[in-house]
Parts: structure tokens; sequence; C-alpha cells
């Protein structure tokens, strides 16, 4: 990625050869280069003021380890800042309570709220086996009520009617009524967005509070949020006892410096992220991947340790040459390159070093990528000889059937492989023409029903 | 920008709609108690130093102007005061106002309606923008203006979005054209053909929220507009997107992302009742500039005001 923090840094660090320690001078310049990404990536400016104090504090007096350079050493110490203020492991919702357990959502207007409630009961009937209800409140935007109502019919749970004519603290009690009587474990109330300067919505969510004594108080936010993330959720913070944030439309290309902001100013645990429109697309929140997404990288130091171990570094290089070219790559390549992923631990261990918005989209490819069909593959290049290798448009009918049986597969398979190969051979022209962005657009358009 | 018109004390209660012309005083109130007082404050110094500098820096990012359009602001900055040997806090505000008017000034550009008929206007934007709701507001804009007007309920995929789009419809006693088909194309096409047959002077056609790294609904909203073309070979003759004032650098991307899928035309800001400034206006008209024609400004069917640079800036710093 061209705005790669570290290669951003690795623009100003070369005064910094040879020097063994991070020191107050030589990260000066290093940390303004921080500052910029992070303000790049929407982290709100007060946050960024502590946490580059916080940086430098731990970074002076590092020593830069053999294998590193200054500005990786750094990286790696902004990384795990971020990564311990986003929290450290992670944490699920809570439920113990007397059933219902009560989860009350909040946010501003089209954060996600209502189809962050759906996922959430999706997920809790699918995965704890729980009783969910949910019921609207939003009395306010034309058809939301209608909108909840879909999207649980969709999840599967329960739906409590409510309607516009209704006040939204009347729906809540009888909502949470309705769920005690019929021994329900837990009840989502969806509420209106509203804005944090908006006092007489800001009091109606109170109000809401104090009628259901919720268990979980969710704040739903949109993880393209600028900065004014701060003033909101320090507002909404201050209005209801939150229990938790979900960030949501994480399957964009946003870089989610709003999770950092948010975190910061209320302090509550990030718990869920929202990965598509639809009702799938949730998952457990990770610090980690988060931090390195602000960051505009993957765990690119470890990928680059990874391939330094297994991998032969003249055809590392050469492929590498390739890639950039956009040119020439074929089905030895694509052998190759299927090779060495497998001397590097496979597939699994490799995309989890991705930068996570691409490994997310390569983990929702499913089955084209499984380990276990990499030796099928290689079965089939096998088969084929190295006129067919270097030039996969001469494969027509007969010969695709020879190679099949070759390989000992079906024709159809074949077919799949080379079908997986032109779209491979494409996204190499994109990542040399574009970059990562544009190679992770392209997995993602590749993905048959994903939204 | 930054905070401008925003509701003096949030809601209003029922059936007490304060008018245009008073939203519009309280929202500079706002204004005023938002940025323009921490501009106030920085004006009040007693002279042009670093640190004055350095906080205006801060203000323009914290309002998301973006890190490139804030180094351009404060170049010009620094060029006006060697030039016009400014020496206090208070000409500098004078050049700033000039340097954010500048800026902003191309972007001002209303969105006439006349030349055709139908004249048809495609929304866009990614989700919980703020289109359905736009085309709300839109609706009653030109009626007001004396122009019949038809919605085409383009967003066959979120849940409900018909029926939000229809409520729309319902307030503003226009037809709505739907399908139970989930192929956008198709209801936008029978729209248009709906508009000419009734003799129908504006169509707005609303579609599903989408985010850019969804190539395959780039894709699709691109052949909404072939399809468009098709129903009528001049048109769509504005292509809108509808941009959230909350959302923060990713804004840039989105401009460019749906330009490139079905060449922008104009755009509308939403949510500028809220507290967030707005500032990433400044960064389009730096870097992708493409006239703003409304601003959304509450959830209400007029809350909705064409852009004006002059005004917006001045709303920023009245009363500092
Ligand atoms: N405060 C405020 N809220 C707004 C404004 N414009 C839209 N909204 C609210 O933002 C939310 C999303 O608006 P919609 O019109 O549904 O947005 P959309 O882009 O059509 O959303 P999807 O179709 O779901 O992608 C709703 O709750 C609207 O009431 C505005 O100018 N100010
Ligand atoms: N791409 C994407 N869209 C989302 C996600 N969560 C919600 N949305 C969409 O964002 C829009 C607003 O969501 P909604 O649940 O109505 O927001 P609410 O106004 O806060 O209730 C809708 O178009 C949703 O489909 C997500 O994680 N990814
Ligand atoms: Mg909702
Ligand atoms: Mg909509």
């Amino acid at each position: 990625m061209l705005d790669n923090l570290t290669q951003r840094l690795a623009k100003v660090v070369k005064t910094l050869r040879g020097q063994a320690r991070l020191t107050e001078d030589n990260i000066t310049e290093m940390l303004r280069e921080v500052r910029m990404a992070l303000l790049e990536a929407d982290v709100a400016l007060p946050v960024i003021k502590e946490l580059i104090a916080r940086v430098k504090e731990k970074a002076v007096g590092q020593e830069v380890i053999a294998s590193l350079t200054p500005g990786q050493a750094l990286v790696g110490v902004v990384h795990r800042e971020l990564t311990e203020l986003m929290g450290g492991g992670n944490v699920g919702l809570n439920l113990a309570t007397q059933p219902p357990a009560v989860i009350l959502m909040s946010g501003l207007q089209g954060a996600g709220k209502t189809t962050t409630t759906a996922k959430l009961g999706k997920w809790l009937r699918e995965r704890q086996k729980k009783k969910v209800l949910v019921v609207s409140c939003d009395v306010y935007r034309p058809a939301a009520i209608e909108q909840l109502k879909t999207v649980a019919l969709q999840a599967g749970i329960d739906f409590f009617p409510s309607s516009a004519e209704q006040l939204p603290k009347d729906i809540a009690a009888a909502a949470l009524d309705y769920a005690r009587k019929h021994y329900y474990d837990v009840l989502f109330v969806d509420t209106a967005g509203r804005l944090s300067i908006d006092s007489a919505m800001m009091a109606e969510i109170k109000e809401l509070h104090v009628v259901l004594n919720p268990i979980e108080s969710l704040f739903v936010v949109d993880a393209m949020q600028g900065q004014d993330a701060v003033n909101t959720a320090k507002a909404f913070n201050e209005a209801l006892p939150l229990t938790g944030i979900v960030l949501t439309k994480l399957d964009g290309d946003a870089r989610g410096g709003a999770a950092l902001s948010v975190r910061h100013v209320t302090g509550k645990p990030l718990k869920f992220a929202g990965i598509g429109e639809k009702l799938s697309g949730l998952e457990e929140f990770h610090p980690e991947r988060m931090a390195s997404r602000i960051l505009g990288m993957g765990d690119i130091l470890g990928l680059v340790e990874d391939a330094q171990r297994g991998v032969d570094q003249d055809k590392a290089q050469a492929f590498a040459q390739k890639v950039k070219s956009g040119k020439g790559f074929d089905l030895n390549d694509f052998k190759e390159q299927i090779g060495q992923m497998r001397k590097m631990g496979g597939l699994s261990s490799m995309l989890e070093k991705l930068p996570a918005q691409f490994a997310q989209a390569a983990q929702q490819a499913g089955g084209a990528v499984e380990d276990k069909s990499i030796r099928r593959i290689e079965g089939i290049i096998n088969s084929m000889t190295p006129q067919e290798r270097a030039k996969p448009e001469i494969l027509k009918a007969s010969r695709k059937r020879r190679i099949a049986s070759g390989a000992g597969v079906q024709v159809q398979e074949v077919n799949r492989l080379l079908n997986q190969f032109e779209q491979t051979q494409k996204m190499m022209k994109q990542f040399s023409k574009g970059g990562m962005q544009k190679l992770m657009r392209g997995m993602k358009g590749m993905m048959p029903g994903m939204r | 920008m930054f905070g401008f018109l925003k509701k003096k004390d949030g809601a209003t209660p029922p059936g007490a709609k304060p008018g245009w012309a008073e939203r519009l005083k309280d929202g500079l109130s706002r204004t005023r108690a938002q940025l323009g007082g921490q501009l106030a404050s920085l004006f009040r110094r007693t002279r042009i130093d670093s640190d004055l500098l350095e906080e205006l820096e801060a203000t323009l990012l914290q309002a998301d102007v973006g890190v490139e359009a804030t180094g351009f602001l404060l170049d010009e900055l620094k060029v006006a005061v060697r030039r016009d040997k400014l020496e206090t806090p208070a000409q500098l505000q004078v050049a700033l106002v000039k340097a954010l008017e500048d800026l902003l000034a191309p972007l001002e550009q209303p969105l006439d309606v006349s030349a055709h008929k139908p004249f048809i206007i495609m929304i866009a934007g990614v989700n919980g923008a703020g289109k359905t709701t736009s085309i709300g507001k839109l609706a009653r804009h030109f009626q007001a203006q004396g122009k019949s007007v038809l919605l085409a309920a383009g967003d066959t995929f979120r849940a409900a979005a018909r029926e939000q789009l229809q409520a729309w419809g319902e307030k503003n006693g226009v037809v709505v054209i739907a399908q139970e088909s989930g192929d956008p194309a198709a209801v936008v096409f029978d729209a248009i053909h709906a508009a000419k047959a009734r003799g129908i002077d504006v169509v707005l056609a609303d579609t599903a929220g989408r985010l850019p790294t969804q190539l395959h609904l780039m894709e699709e909203i691109a052949k909404v507009k072939r399809v468009i073309r098709k129903a009528e070979p001049s048109g769509p003759h504005e292509v809108i997107l509808v941009l959230d004032a909350n959302i923060g650098q990713n804004t840039l991307g989105q401009v460019k992302a749906f330009d490139k899928a079905i060449g922008v035309t104009g755009l509308i800001v939403t949510k500028l009742d809220g507290t967030a400034k707005g500032g990433v206006i400044a960064a389009i008209a730096r870097q992708q500039p493409i006239p703003l024609r409304f601003i959304g400004v509450g959830e209400g069917i007029d809350d909705l005001q064409p852009f004006s640079a002059h005004e917006f800036v001045a709303a920023l710093f009245e009363g500092t």
C-alpha cells in the first residue's frame, strides 16, 4: 500500500542507519509520520496526541534488533500500543442475569443499529441456542419497524410488534413484560438514530435505559466515522452507562481510526465488528487486526520472517518481479506459488498475516483456497505439458480431458483450476497496477453472493 | 462546515416546528457555540505566532479537513501573512475566511432541473448516508418550485427500503414506482417510462447503499445508469452522491470510486445538524471538486438547503 506506514517511515529513517537505539532525537521525525498516518486513518487528534506521548515513552531507549530497521522497530511499538489501547483480548456479551438479558442498542443515524441487532440475535440463537426477542423503539424513521421485522425473520428470531404511534418507553415496557412472560433469554431493543446534541432524544434514550435496566448497552459506531467520533462517543457514554461498542461496515476500506477514538474516550470494550450487510456479516472484534488496519498494514513483519524461513530467496525475487510487471504469470508460477505457500505453513496461517481487510476477503472466498485443495491443484498442473503450463490458452476440450484423467479428477476440476488461475492472473495485474487496495477489491468482487 | 446549522436544543417538539429562517438562525447560533467559539478564542490572542498556527491546524484537522487540505490552507495563510504584512490575529481571521471561501466557492453550483423533462436524477452513496431521506426532502424542494415529481424505489436489497421510500412518497403526495423484482435497473427503467407517460418534471431514483469495495455492487449501479440511458438517451441528467458529514477521510475515496463508476455530477452532504463539522468538504474542493448541491440539516422534510460557500463560512465565523 502506498500509504503504508512502514514505507513512509522508511523514507525518513535513512539518517538512522547504523544506530542501535531509538532515541528522543532520532524518532521525532518518524513520530510526525506516525501522527500523519493516524490522522489519515481518522483517529481523533486528542487521542493521537496521547498515543504519541505513550509511544515515545516506550520507544526511546529500545534496541533496534539486527534484522529490523529503526522504522520497523517503531512501527512495532506503535502497533503494540494500539492493540493494547483497543483492549488486548476479546470480550463477549454478558448475559449473566435473571432472564431476559436486555440489550439496548444506540448510536447515530445510519450507523447500523438495526442490522446489528438482527446479526447479534442470529449469533446468539445459533451459537448459544438462546431464545431471542427483538423490538423496535424507532418511531421516527419511516419503515424502521418494518425493517427490523424483516431482518428478524431473516435471522430466525422473534419480533415484538410496535407502531409509530406509540411512545418508545411504552413499547419498551410492553416488550420487556412479554419477554418475561414468555421466557425469552434475550431481549434486544433497537432504537432510533440520534445526534448527541439532540437533548430531547438523549433524554428519551436515558429514559429507555431506566425502564429496561439492560445488562448490555451497546453503542454502534460506523467504522468510517471521522474526527467527531470522540465527541459523539463521549456524549453517549455520559448519557448512558455503555457496556460495549460494535464497529460496523468494516467490509469497506476505511482505516477505522474511529475504533481507537471511541475506545479511548469511553473506556468500553469493542465487542463485535460488522463485516457485511448480510446477517452473517458479524465477527468478534480483534484488536490486533484492527491495529494493523489502522496502520494500513498486515502483520508484515511476521510475513517477512516466515518468508525468510521457508522460501527460496531467488525464486521469491523473480516472482516479485513478475508480479510487479504484471506480465508472464503462467501456470508454472501458479504452481510455484502454491508450493511456496505450503512451505510457509499453508494458506491459512499466511492469511492471518495479511492486512485484515484482505484476509477477511480471502477467508470468505472459502473453498477456493482451502489447504487440502492445494495438493489437488498441484496434481492437475503436474499432468500438463510444459507448453500447456506456459500457454494455458491452448487448453481446449481434448487436452483438458487428457489432463483430467492424468490427475485422476473430473474435467470440471480442471476448468475450476483454470478459472482460479485466470482470476489470480487478473489480480496479479491489478496488484501491479494499483497495489494492495485493488487486489483486495478484486478478491471481494470474485466472491459470489457477497455484499 | 464546522458544525453548521445545528438545532438549538435538539429535537423540536412535535407540532411546533420552527420555520426555515428560524432553523437557519438556530443553526448559526450552534455554530458560534461550536467551532466558531473555538476559533474566536484563537483569534483573540494578541499576535500571530507559531502557537496560533498550530492551534489553527488542530482545529482544521479536527473538523475532518484532512492533512492535505489543512496544509494547503495554512500555506495560503502564511503566504498572506508575508504578502499582506498581517500582524494581528483578526487580520489572520479575515485571511482564513477568504482562503476558505475561495476554496469552497467553485462547489457552489445550484442544480437547475428545467433543461429536461423528465429531469432524471440518480442518487447513490454508501450505506446509511441519507440517500432515501434526501430524496424525500428533494421531492419537497422541487414541488415547492412547482415541479411534478416521481420517485423510483431502486433499493431492492435492504429490508423495508421500499416501504421507507413509499412513506416519503406519501408525505409528499407523489407517486412511487416500485416492483417486487430484485432488479434496481428494471425499477428505474419502469419509473422513467411512467414519468414520460404522466408528463412528470423530475424523477428521483433511489439506490441501495453500497461500499466501493464491493466491486460487483459498483458494477450493478453502473448498470442502473446504463439502463437509464436506454430509457432516456439524454439521461441521467444528474448523478448525486450522498455523503454523511460524520464520515472522515474515507469520504474522498467514496467520491473517487463512485465518480469512476457512474460519473458523479453533484453532491449532498447530510447530517450537518450534528457535531460533525463536515470539513471534508474542503478536502473535496481540493482533491475532487464536484458541485455540492445541497446540505442536509435534519431528519425533517424541510431540512435541506442549497449550499452557499459564503453562508457556510460566514456562519463559521459569525460572532467571532
Ligand atoms: N440528523 C440527520 N439525520 C439524517 C439526515 N439525513 C438522513 N438522516 C438519517 O440518517 C439515517 C439514514 O438515512 P437513510 O435516508 O435511510 O439513508 P440511506 O442512505 O438511504 O440508507 P441505506 O439505504 O440504508 O443505505 C436515517 O435515520 C435518517 O433519518 C440529516 O441531514 N440529519
Ligand atoms: N456494508 C455494510 N453495511 C452495513 C453494515 N451494517 C449495516 N449496514 C448497512 O448500513 C445501513 C444502515 O444500517 P441500519 O441498520 O439501518 O442503521 P441504523 O439506522 O443505525 O439502524 C443499511 O443500508 C445497512 O444495510 C456492515 O457491517 N457492512
Ligand atoms: Mg434503525
Ligand atoms: Mg435508503
